[in-house]
């Protein structure tokens, strides 16, 4: 009997994929459930100048401190229990990020529309009289061809597609072909941004057998099917230090400990840099166990 | 001070913002306008829509930050946008900066290409004001907050939507500015930041010297009113027994 195609790789494997000057979207949410085992695989790379599309979190400080990030596509840039990110704040008081494009949060989740349905824009109120569309003039307006009950045309932000390279999400499970299921409590955007994607690859916490994804998970949960998706990796607490629910919760204690580091002095960072994120995976999984023992 | 605190006349001032507002999302960003909220639907207007902040519609009114309760329906963020644009919600934000035409920022302090101090991002300020009725939340009133002139417009003010069209205006609905100092509206002329009252013990003048532009006022400003005997009982017994509320507005 035939069976669908496997695409399980390895992270190293994922990032080979990536180039230079790709644009490149991060799912999640600020800091809950983003494929941050592919993240760091980018931090080692000499991947370079990449335009960023992401509902930021620590995924969008780490690439900016690290300097791989030549436009930044956001609506915000957050940890949520640590409102502002302070390696993202750094870069832009730096100007080391040489453009970013702030928009709306409606606009980014709208644009990743336009791009998954292959249309240059959808037309939405947001961004009208806001410096959104100042700071970017190159997002234009639209004007109706239906008359409103009073007779007026009216004007709507074109919000443009966000068309994505390569997109990076991490899910829960997923089977080797890259059906995947979200097991927390928001699917995000996850969805739509592999549909925005020519490539999209899906790190999750366990591949199971594709039956495995239903036997005890509502199919509604099924957020991802394979014909969006170009190769799976496992990658267990690969979404660590965000929130991965119900796998696990975010490290709050890591969390403070990267915003410490990240706001300090260079030797602080380097420090950070050199305990976590100078090895593997493997390695960073090792440092991290050693550091909630030390805190616990 | 007598038998109530500042932060208890902000949480009844915050719920009456929301009491007229009939079924609608109530969408309090931060805590004194969750407490606001959660007040009034135990009060004024339990018809609210409330969520647990994460993607959960809350079939009760539990304390601050208690995640257990009946739910009544989901709404991850991708339904809020679409709420947003449906138009049923009342959001209150916060605001780093508010000015006299009640444009919000919270996105950078300073020019925007290289900012003296990056904050949040635009976030949904930008939708929310021209979509929803918008209120803001000012727990510490001064003048590096209440400014001329915002930064950066992340939340539209009214005169900026009139001028952006009747797409922007249709459902533009600036409602309430509440501070630690008083109560706001954008009625004053021109559609300007207007003075709505006082919180007992503060003076005009107090507000006055804390904002940073000329604030339109009557001469007969009244004072914000008292919470009631049952608003206090609710706030101290039920939705914020470990007195939170101090943190964020100091007596």
């Amino acid at each position: 009997m035939s069976k669908p195609r496997e695409k399980v790789m390895t992270i190293d494997e994922v990032v080979a994929q990536l180039s230079d000057g790709m644009t490149i979207g991060i799912g999640g949410w600020g800091p809950r459930r983003k494929p941050m085992a592919l993240v760091r695989a980018i931090l080692r790379s000499d991947l370079k100048d990449l335009t960023i599309v992401s509902w930021g979190g620590a995924d969008v400080g780490l690439l900016a401190r690290a300097g791989k990030i030549r436009k930044l596509v956001y609506a915000f840039v957050s940890l949520d229990s640590i409102p502002l990110e302070p390696n993202f704040q750094r870069a832009r008081q730096n100007g080391t990020i040489p453009e970013v494009v702030e928009l709306d949060e409606g606009m980014f989740a709208t644009g990743l529309y336009a791009a998954a349905q292959r249309l240059p824009f959808l037309p939405m109120r947001a961004g009208l009289g806001s410096d959104v569309l100042v700071n970017n003039p190159q997002i234009l307006t639209v004007t109706s061809p239906y008359a409103d009950a009073d007779g007026a045309y009216e004007s709507l932000t074109a919000v443009p597609a966000l068309r994505l390279d390569v997109a990076l999400v991490h899910l829960n499970r997923a089977d080797p072909h890259g059906d995947a299921t979200y097991l927390g409590p928001d699917p995000y955007f996850d969805d739509l941004f592999v549909q925005a994607a020519q490539r999209a690859f899906v790190s999750c916490e366990q591949i199971v057998d594709t039956a495995g994804l239903t036997i005890d998970t509502p199919v509604q949960r099924l957020l991802i099917s394979r014909m969006m998706v170009d190769g799976v990796v496992e990658t267990p607490n690969g979404a660590h230090f965000t929130m991965c629910t119900p796998d696990y919760e975010r490290d709050e204690t890591f969390q403070k400990a990267y915003v410490t580091a990240a706001s300090g002095s260079d030797e602080e960072w380097a420090a950070f840099e050199a305990r976590f994120l100078s090895g593997d995976e493997a390695a960073y999984q090792a440092a991290v166990a050693a550091f909630n023992q030390e805190q616990a | 001070m007598s038998e109530f605190t500042r932060a208890e006349v902000c949480a009844a001032a915050i719920a009456d913002a929301f009491k007229d507002d009939g079924e609608i999302f109530a969408s309090p960003m931060g805590m004194l306008p969750m407490l606001g909220v959660r007040l009034a639907k135990l009060t004024s207007n339990p018809d609210l829509v409330i969520s647990d902040g994460e993607s959960l519609f809350l079939g009760g009114t539990p304390p601050l930050f208690a995640k257990a309760d009946v739910v009544e329906g989901w709404i991850p963020f991708r339904r809020v946008f679409d709420v947003v644009a449906y138009g049923k919600r009342h959001v209150m934000m916060g605001a780093t900066q508010v000015d006299r035409h009640g444009n919000q920022n919270i996105s950078a302090i300073g020019d925007f290409a290289r900012p003296t101090r990056q904050m949040l991002g635009s976030r949904g300020a930008p939708g929310n004001t021209v979509n929803n009725r918008t209120s803001y939340w000012v727990p510490k009133h001064g003048t590096r907050v209440f400014v001329e002139q915002v930064d950066v417009v992340s939340g539209v003010g009214p005169a900026r939507a009139k001028a952006a069209g009747p797409g922007a205006s249709r459902y533009h609905d600036i409602h309430r500015i509440v501070s630690n100092l008083g109560v706001f509206d954008l009625r004053g002329p021109g559609d300007t930041v207007r003075l709505l009252s006082v919180h007992p013990g503060v003076s005009v003048a107090d507000v006055e010297a804390a904002t940073g532009f000329e604030l339109n006022a009557s001469d007969d400003v009244p004072v914000t009113r008292e919470p009631t005997e049952t608003e206090l009982m609710i706030i101290r017994n039920v939705l914020d027994p470990k007195n939170l509320r101090d943190r964020e507005v100091p007596s």
